[in-house]
């Protein structure tokens, strides 16, 4: 089968064409820096059935970070190769193309967003192009599926060119004499978009937005999620139609080893849906009952802050504070979407340039970010005894993040370079686009999540019958009772936690803590590992050294900061203060210290002009 | 004509681009972003305390953080 692959700048296009050739479901937003890995499909013509490959967009062939690396890999297997090219930046996408056509493979050119350039005043003639470059050139408008056939159609008459290698400045001026003969410009007034879109990128305006933007979101899902948890999940399906059915079964069971799988312990004669630590109760009610409602209304938001274009401007906004942890801006992308699932969130990190990097942005996210099944258990469980327990939690992962990355930053070798970020047009999302989105993400959720919940708790189950949780809890009894104050079966929430963050936190539940103690264990089991599915993508992204070096820090975060809450909390001050307390300590050390990376990065600036004067006066000389 | 870094710039000036003062990593970094000698630029905004400049090249936008854009030096039109 010969292989086609779609090639072009990052935020083309390339992942809505790929879908509209193969009817595949695959992530699309509107920031560069979607798609990571490339995904497999398949296009069947009338004549032959390719192998299609989308690509992670790249400006060059010559690679600048992991993603990159894996479009100039896909490049050399291309028989055919399909380069999407957008018509709003002509010059900047042809540099590309004829780093692509030196290849000698055949190729066809999609010259897409063609109705947006119309509406920029850029006028293009693809027959001319088509004429000059001596491959197949057709307009596409990818998001309505215009020009989608014609792709297809032309891929039977690909072409290659006889071309020599040329430099970087021989490219650049053919380019530049392509793009005069083949394209005409003329002006357009300021749309109310526009103004919008440079109001988001001054720090004036745009910081108030990004604070805006933010609060809004964390808002509505917190909002949104509790009404749809408590009143539709809580009351009416779990309270009077589930239940009931779950009280009927369990008298149906009676005592047994099925009982405690199925239904688990009652607590006063009654099943508790926390606590009760069965499949069918625990097991459904933290899957539907508390996981699903946040996870919705946070991917329906995320769905829009993703395709409206604002999150590359929150990163320019975001940039001073991510530099003060050894990141840069484009890092609040990982961390954002590590709010959702830390699984996505750890492979966006391959969009950062430096390994250094990487590895700050991950080890950081997965120690600090929960997820958002972890968060919905915690909102759910915490909650009731209020705000201010909740204010610890999310306080404390803060100061976590502050300190870790400027620890990190000051003893990791080398600097982070500044980022470079295209910041692409505002864009009105499309309802059908979000549903489809959504549908992708919740199905991942319901595929490889709600397996792992299940299998948690029915794990559990056997090692309360096994015994072994006694034997576990004693033998860890000293670190668990000693340092964190807890009871020693709260080991075993660390043992599940690998399994799913959400029912471990779940599992303190019957534990019968006091409120500072449920913190404690919160905080350890958010930060001491990552979950196994984000734990095999990190070994993947970061090796197995690195790895066992992040694996380092956050047993020793872990325990330093469950030690410091169980001292603190409740015993030497209230909730309330101790958050206040954190969140200012975090504040003062962003602002007072830090920024290691910026440093030595103008060091070494510095160097270079240092250097280059020596070697002006050698010449003088 | 007077010739500044990036950072330097006003928010609204425009120039051309004339040197990339940094290594060939650097320079294979930008220049594949059309941030390249001899190309006119406008500066769009600037985050304050060493934050990120925003500029505009053709018809895109592009974010650079302060630690490149010291490094992109620009000659400004004057008024």
């Amino acid at each position: 089968m010969r292989k086609i692959v779609l090639v072009g700048n990052p935020n083309v296009g390339k992942s809505v064409i790929f879908s509209q050739l193969t009817g595949a479901r695959v992530m699309i937003s509107n920031y560069p820096g979607t798609t990571v890995e490339f995904t497999r499909g398949e296009l069947k013509t009338k004549a032959e059935t390719f192998e299609i490959l989308d690509s992670p967009g790249t400006y060059s062939l010559t690679p600048t970070c992991r993603a990159e690396e894996v479009t100039a890999e896909l490049v050399d297997q291309a028989d055919i190769i399909v380069n999407i090219v957008n018509a709003t930046n002509l010059e900047r996408n042809l540099f590309l193309t004829t780093q692509l056509l030196e290849r000698g493979i055949p190729m066809v050119i999609a010259l897409n967003m063609f109705d947006e350039a119309a509406q920029k005043g850029i006028k293009i003639n693809p027959e001319k192009l088509e004429e000059l470059l001596g491959v197949p050139v057709v307009p596409t408008i990818a998001i309505s599926g215009e020009g989608v056939k014609d792709i297809v159609r032309s891929i039977a008459s690909a072409r290659k060119v006889e071309r020599n290698p040329s430099s970087d400045a021989e490219r650049w001026s053919e380019v530049g004499s392509l793009v005069g003969k083949v394209q005409v410009v003329s002006h357009r007034h300021r749309t109310w978009i526009e103004v919008l879109q440079d109001a988001s990128l001054r720090p004036l305006t745009g910081i108030p937005l990004a604070a805006l933007v933010l609060y809004l979101t964390f808002k509505i899902v917190i909002g949104a999620g509790e009404f749809i948890h408590d009143v539709l999940f809580n009351r009416i399906v779990f309270g009077m139609l589930y239940g009931p059915l779950m009280n009927k079964l369990s008298a149906l069971l009676g005592e047994g080893f099925w009982h405690d799988v199925l239904i688990g312990q009652l607590v006063e004669g009654e099943i508790c849906f926390e606590e009760s630590m069965g499949m069918l109760t625990t097991g459904v009610f933290v899957s539907f009952g508390l996981v699903l409602p946040f996870l919705v209304t946070f991917y329906l938001l995320l769905g829009i802050l993703e395709d409206s274009g604002y999150l590359p401007r929150l990163a320019v906004m975001a940039d001073r504070l991510m530099h003060r942890i050894g990141l840069h801006g484009y890092a609040i992308v990982p961390m954002i979407l590590g709010l959702g699932c830390n699984v996505p969130a750890a492979l966006a990190a391959r969009n950062l340039e430096s390994k250094r990097e990487r590895f700050i942005a991950c080890t950081i996210m997965a120690i600090t970010v929960p997820c958002m099944a972890q968060t919905a258990l915690i909102f759910g469980l915490v909650g009731r005894y209020g705000g201010a327990y909740l204010a610890v939690i999310f306080a404390t992962l803060f100061l976590i993040w502050a300190v870790l990355g400027m620890v990190t930053d000051r003893f990791m070798p080398g600097y982070t370079p500044s980022m470079v970020l295209e910041i692409p047009p505002y864009r009105i999302p499309h309802l059908s686009s979000q549903l489809k989105k959504l549908a992708m993400r919740l199905n991942h959720f319901f595929c490889h999540a709600v397996p792992y919940i299940f299998g948690g708790i029915f794990f559990i189950n056997i090692l309360y019958t096994a015994g072994i949780i006694d034997f576990l809890a004693a033998l860890f009894e000293p670190v668990v009772k000693g340092l964190l104050g807890l009871p020693g079966e709260a080991v075993t929430t660390l043992l599940i936690g690998f399994l799913r963050k959400d029912v471990a936190v779940a599992m303190l539940e019957p534990l019968n803590l006091t409120p500072g103690q449920f913190v404690v264990g919160t905080i350890v089991l958010a930060t001491y590992f990552p979950c196994a599915a984000t734990f095999s993508i990190l070994v993947r992204e970061l090796g197995v050294k690195d790895m066992l070096v992040s694996a380092a820090l956050m047993i020793v975060t872990s325990l330093t900061a469950g030690t410091v809450l169980n001292l603190l909390l409740d015993r030497l001050l209230p909730p309330l203060h101790l958050a206040a307390v954190f969140v200012l300590l975090a504040l003062l050390l962003i602002i007072a210290a830090g920024g290691t990376s910026d440093r030595r990065e103008l060091r070494d600036y510095e160097s270079y002009l240092l250097k280059g004067n020596r070697t002006q006066k050698a010449g003088l000389d | 004509m007077p010739q500044i870094p990036l950072t330097e710039m006003k928010p609204g000036q425009s120039g051309t681009i004339t040197a990339i003062a940094g290594g060939q990593g650097l320079r294979a970094r930008l220049q594949p972003l059309g941030i390249r000698p001899g190309k006119k630029i406008t500066k769009l905004s600037s985050v304050f305390h060493q934050g990120p400049v925003t500029i505009s090249v053709d018809n895109y936008q592009i974010a650079i953080g302060y630690g490149k854009a010291i490094r992109i030096l620009v000659e400004v039109k004057e008024k």
